[in-house]
């Protein structure tokens, strides 16, 4: 038990302290990498509460896709960074109050939430849960049968995604060759070959 | 020492807030502001997995992917729409981007 509350404030730790470095470090690309570094030690607390499909979710989805994509993004664009930190240090006091005010209020809500009168029936069930089967096949069972339309939904939703980033960032540029399915299919032998009489000793 | 429900609500309620201040502190770089959400994101999937957990309904767990596949959702719309805005203005600058307006 020791064991793992001991983890448990490791990973929390390096966690938030990750996503400080997020929005106050220096360099884009060392802001993306302490995101790759809070979605690796949040997958870490998901395996802590034993829901390791969304754990392993996390690394696939979250750290191979979406923090690559940033990184693709952050480095193939040209962008003067010293310009945009200009002001940096004028929205740190309202920030920072805003923030902590954020804080304090959530963290009471949870405070409440778990010292209230009336949540001795939410706390006395408040174990963590042990499925047999395994937590991807209990999440299989519900995803596939009563959340089957918000799946499609959320297919539907990557579809259009992909569909509308393809269409963004397309541009057709003048000079470059293409393949015309059509064109090909509509020649036709009179036009494709051609014969010629030479004469002999002579060229064309 | 028990890890209960309310320290994993509290590990969240911290990256919530730092994914606000994010947003406050780099007022100017899209990108950073892209993050920060995906932080704020974060937080709300553990929020759902905490919850999931702790009160043996594995409809939060569910919920979360969903949420997931919402945020990669918007992470690529919102990358490919920056990217054809640094290529039109050269720049990244939050405050021409109401010029997307048309």
């Amino acid at each position: 038990m020791i064991l793992h509350a001991l983890t448990f404030y490791l990973f929390a730790a390096i966690a938030v302290a990750a996503g400080f470095m997020v929005i106050s470090s220096r360099n884009p690309v060392h802001s993306v990498l302490y995101l790759i570094l809070a979605f690796f030690t949040s997958a870490a607390l998901f395996v802590l509460m034993a829901a390791e499909f969304l754990a392993m979710i996390m690394l696939i989805v979250y750290i191979g896709a979406v923090a690559v994509l940033f990184l693709f993004v952050v480095m193939m664009l040209d962008i003067n960074f010293v310009e945009l930190r200009k002001g940096f240090l004028q929205y740190l006091p309202i920030g920072a109050l805003i923030g902590v005010i954020l804080a304090i209020e959530l963290i009471f809500i949870v405070g409440t939430w778990t010292f209230g009168g009336d949540t001795t029936l939410v706390a006395a069930t408040a174990q963590p849960m042990v499925i047999e089967g395994g937590n991807t096949e209990a999440i299989g069972r519900v995803l596939y049968t009563d959340y089957v339309y918000a799946f499609q939904a959320a297919g539907i939703i990557l579809l259009v995604a992909m569909i509308g980033a393809i269409v963004l960032t397309h541009r057709s540029r003048p000079g470059v060759k293409k393949q015309n399915i059509t064109e090909q299919v509509h020649r036709s032998p009179t036009e494709a070959v051609e014969l010629r009489d030479i004469p002999p000793g002579q060229g064309i | 020492m028990e890890i209960g429900l309310s320290h994993y609500l509290t590990v969240a309620a911290l990256l919530f807030t730092l994914g606000v201040f994010g947003i406050f502190l780099n007022r100017k770089n899209v990108i950073i502001i892209l993050m920060a959400v995906e932080l704020m994101l974060l937080a709300v999937n553990i929020n759902l997995v905490a919850f999931s957990v702790f009160l043996q309904d594995i409809s939060g767990q569910i919920f979360a992917m969903f949420v997931l596949t919402v945020a990669a959702g918007e992470a690529a719309i919102g990358l490919a729409i920056l990217v054809i805005y640094f290529r039109n203005r050269g720049s990244i600058a939050v405050e021409d981007i109401s010029q997307l307006k048309g």
